[in-house]
C-alpha cells in the first residue's frame, strides 16, 4: 500500500479510468478542490479526445506540498482508480503503476480474483462494489462519489473533511438537497466498503 | 512601550487574492468579467467554449454589464468586435484553431485600424486531419497580422496576462489588439491552484478606457478604414510597426505595475537556470513547466542546463533573447507546430534571426514536439537536451520528439 509518509512529503500522482458519463473528470476535479482546502498544490488534467457517453476516459490528478510543474500525463501513478469494471482486460489499467502502488477497482469481485491484473507490478489491488452502492443510494450508475470515499480510505491523499465539503458544495450548486444527501451516503458507504488488500504474485 | 519605525520607502504589501481551484478557461472568463468590457462578441469552439460559456453566464446573471453578442461565426465575431471598438468600446473575444483561421481576414483590420481589442486564444491544431487538441499552428499563422501576442505557461499566468493585456492594448503609444495565448486543454481544461484577485483591484488596475478617436464622438467626426493605396498605405504600415515596437515597453510597464500591486513579476522573457548554462532550450507555453523539471534533473547530474521561455511572441524581443542566450554554447528551440516548407519552424526562425542580428550566432537546433496534442513526457525533452550536448548534432531541423513512424 502507499505509505502515508509519501502522501505528506512528495508529489502524489493518480490516474483515473472510466467511461464518459461516470463522472471521471468530476472525481479528479473534486479531489483537486479538496487539496485546495487542505492548503496544498494540485493539478487535475483530463485526457481529452472526442467525448461521448460510454467511451473510455482517462484523467490525472497530481497533489503536492509544492507547486506542480509537470504538465505531461502521469506515466507512473501511485494510485490507479478504475470506475468501470468492464474496462478490465480492455484497457491496461495497471500500466506504469509505481512499486507499492495501489489499484482501486470498482468491482463486486474480491481483490484476490483481480490480483492477476497487476502482472509484473509489485503493487496492491483493493476493490469496492461502488456500482452496487450507487444503485442503492442514487438509483443511477454514477460511481465517482462512492469511489472517492473508497480512495480516501485507502490513502489520505486529501483529508476526508475537505472532500466531504467539496462534494457538499459542488453538488449542492446543481442538485437537490435530497440528491446531495444520497451522494454523501454513497461517499460514506464507499469509504467503509473497501476490501482488504491483495498483493501481486510478483 | 514599543517604538513604531516608519517603513518609508518599503513596498506596499501585495493586494491579497483568493486561492481557487479552477481551470484556465474559467479563470480567464473571470478576468474578462473583472476588466468589464463594454462588448464581447464570440462564437464557441473547443477548447475555447468554456470561456464563452462562463462569460455569457456572468452576463446573464448580471455579474457584469457587457453587451454579449452571440454571433454566427468567428468572422462575424471579430467583425462585431471591430465595429464596437471603432465606436469607442472596450472589446474582447476568444477563439481557437479553425475559429482563428476563419477570423484571419479581419485580424489585420483590427490591427490596421489600431483597435485595442483583446482576444483570448486557446491554441489548437488546424485541420485536416481533424484534431481539437493543443498545437501552436493557429497562433503561428497570425504572427504577421499586427497583434501583440502574449503566451502564458499556466492557469495563473493566463489570468494575469488577460488582465495586463487590456492595459497594453489601450496604451496610446501602442493602440494595437492583443492576443492572450493559453495552451488548449493543457491550460484551458487543467484545474490548478491559482489566485483570483479582488474585482475592484482589477477594475482599478485596468482603469477606464478613453478611446482617442471614437466613431460615436459626433463633435469630432472621423473616417475609419479609408482608401489608402500608394499614397499613404506604406506610412500607415510603418506607424503600425512603431506601435508594435512600443508594445515592448508597454508589456514591461504593465508587468511592473502588476507586480507592484499584486506581487507576481513577469517580463518579455522568463529565464530558468540560464545564467551559467552551457546548454539551453527555448520554448513558449505550458511545456516550460515540464522542462523546468527536466532542467532540475540534468543539473543534479552535473549538466549545466537552462531554459528560456518567450512570454512575448509579438513583438519578438530579439535583443533580449540574444542577450539572454549570450553565454550559451548549445541552443535548442522547441516548436509546437510545423512551418511546412520553411527554412525552419516558427520559433526557431525567430531565435536564429535574433542571434544572427544581435548575438554571437551560435548554432541553433530545432525540434518539433507536441503537435496535435501529442504528449511529450519529460524523458523526451531530456533526450533533446542530451542530443544538444552531442557535438555530432547539427544546427537546423533535428526532427521530432515522440514521432511514431515506420522507416
Amino acid at each position: 500500500m502507499v505509505e502515508v509518509s509519501d502522501v505528506r512529503d512528495e508529489l502524489m500522482e493518480l490516474r483515473w479510468h472510466g467511461r464518459g458519463g461516470q463522472g471521471v473528470v468530476t472525481a479528479s476535479h473534486f479531489l483537486a478542490e479538496a487539496a485546495l482546502l487542505d492548503g496544498r498544490f494540485f493539478q487535475s488534467l483530463p485526457e481529452f479526445g472526442a467525448e461521448r457517453s460510454g467511451a473510455p476516459l482517462v484523467a490525472y490528478t497530481r497533489i503536492s506540498s509544492r507547486p506542480v510543474l509537470d504538465r505531461s500525463p502521469v506515466l507512473e501513478p501511485h494510485i490507479v482508480a478504475v470506475l468501470d469494471p468492464t474496462l478490465l482486460g480492455r484497457v491496461p489499467v495497471a500500466q506504469g503503476l509505481k512499486a507499492h502502488g495501489t489499484l482501486l477497482v470498482n468491482s463486486s469481485r474480491g481483490p484476490h480474483e483481480l490480483a492477476g491484473l497487476l502482472g509484473e507490478h509489485k503493487a496492491t489491488v483493493v476493490t469496492v462494489d461502488a456500482t452496487r452502492i450507487v444503485l442503492e443510494t442514487l438509483g443511477r450508475n454514477i460511481p465517482n462519489i462512492a469511489m472517492l470515499g473508497a480512495l480516501v480510505r485507502i490513502c489520505p491523499v486529501v483529508s476526508k473533511w475537505a472532500l466531504t465539503k467539496v462534494i457538499q458544495q459542488r453538488l449542492g450548486e446543481r442538485l437537490s438537497y435530497k440528491a446531495v444527501q444520497a451522494n454523501l451516503a454513497a461517499f460514506e458507504r464507499g469509504n467503509h466498503a473497501v476490501s482488504s488488500p491483495a498483493v501481486s504474485a510478483a | 512601550m514599543t517604538t513604531t519605525i516608519a517603513r518609508r520607502g518599503t513596498k506596499r504589501p501585495p493586494v491579497p487574492g483568493t486561492p481557487v481551484a479552477m481551470n484556465g478557461a474559467a479563470l480567464v472568463a473571470h478576468a474578462m468579467r473583472q476588466v468589464r468590457p463594454d462588448v464581447v462578441a464570440a462564437y464557441p469552439i473547443t477548447p475555447q467554449t468554456v470561456i464563452t460559456e462562463t462569460f455569457s453566464e456572468f452576463v446573464a446573471n448580471g455579474r457584469v454589464h457587457t453587451e454579449f453578442v452571440p454571433v454566427e461565426s468567428e468572422h462575424a465575431a471579430m467583425s462585431a468586435c471591430i465595429g464596437a471598438a471603432c465606436a469607442g468600446a472596450r472589446v474582447q473575444t476568444a477563439t481557437s484553431g479553425p475559429g482563428l483561421a476563419l477570423m484571419w481576414e479581419v485580424l489585420g483590420i483590427a490591427s490596421g485600424l489600431r483597435l485595442p481589442i483583446v482576444m483570448h486564444l486557446c491554441t489548437r491544431a488546424l485541420s485536416a486531419p481533424i484534431d481539437i487538441l493543443c498545437d501552436h499552428s493557429d497562433a503561428m499563422a497570425m504572427r504577421e497580422t499586427g497583434w501583440v501576442m502574449l503566451v502564458g505557461e499556466n492557469v495563473q499566468e493566463a489570468y494575469d496576462n488577460a488582465i495586463m493585456a487590456v492595459k497594453i492594448a489601450e496604451d496610446p503609444r501602442v493602440s494595437l489588439p492583443v492576443a492572450n495565448l493559453l495552451d488548449g486543454f493543457v491550460v484551458t481544461h487543467c484545474m490548478e491552484r491559482a489566485e483570483l484577485l479582488p474585482d475592484d483591484a482589477v477594475t482599478e488596475f485596468v482603469g477606464e478606457y478613453s478611446p482617442t478617436h471614437p466613431l460615436l464622438d459626433l463633435q469630432h467626426p472621423v473616417t475609419v478604414g479609408a482608401l489608402d493605396f500608394h499614397d499613404y498605405y506604406m506610412e500607415h504600415r510603418r506607424q503600425q510597426e512603431e506601435g508594435m515596437a512600443n508594445a515592448k515597453q508597454a508589456v514591461e510597464h504593465a508587468a511592473r505595475e502588476f507586480a507592484s500591486l499584486f506581487g507576481r513579476s513577469y517580463g518579455l522573457l522568463d529565464t530558468y537556470q540560464l545564467e551559467d548554462a552551457e546548454v539551453a532550450m527555448v520554448v513558449i507555453g505550458s511545456a516550460a513547466g515540464t522542462l523546468r523539471m527536466v532542467v532540475d534533473g540534468l543539473r543534479r547530474e552535473g549538466v549545466r542546463a537552462g531554459l528560456l521561455r518567450v512570454r512575448c511572441l509579438r513583438p519578438f524581443p530579439s535583443q533580449e533573447v540574444a542577450n539572454a542566450l549570450k553565454g550559451v554554447q548549445r541552443i535548442g528551440v522547441l516548436d509546437r507546430s510545423l512551418a511546412l516548407g520553411a527554412a525552419g519552424e516558427p520559433l526557431w526562425s525567430d531565435v536564429v534571426a535574433a542571434l544572427a542580428t544581435h548575438g554571437a550566432g551560435h548554432p541553433v537546433t530545432g525540434w518539433v514536439y507536441g503537435v496535435g496534442g501529442r504528449n511529450t513526457p519529460p524523458g523526451q525533452f531530456r533526450q533533446a537536451f542530451l542530443a544538444l550536448l552531442d557535438p555530432a548534432t547539427q544546427p537546423g531541423r533535428a526532427g521530432y520528439l515522440g514521432l511514431r513512424e515506420r522507416r
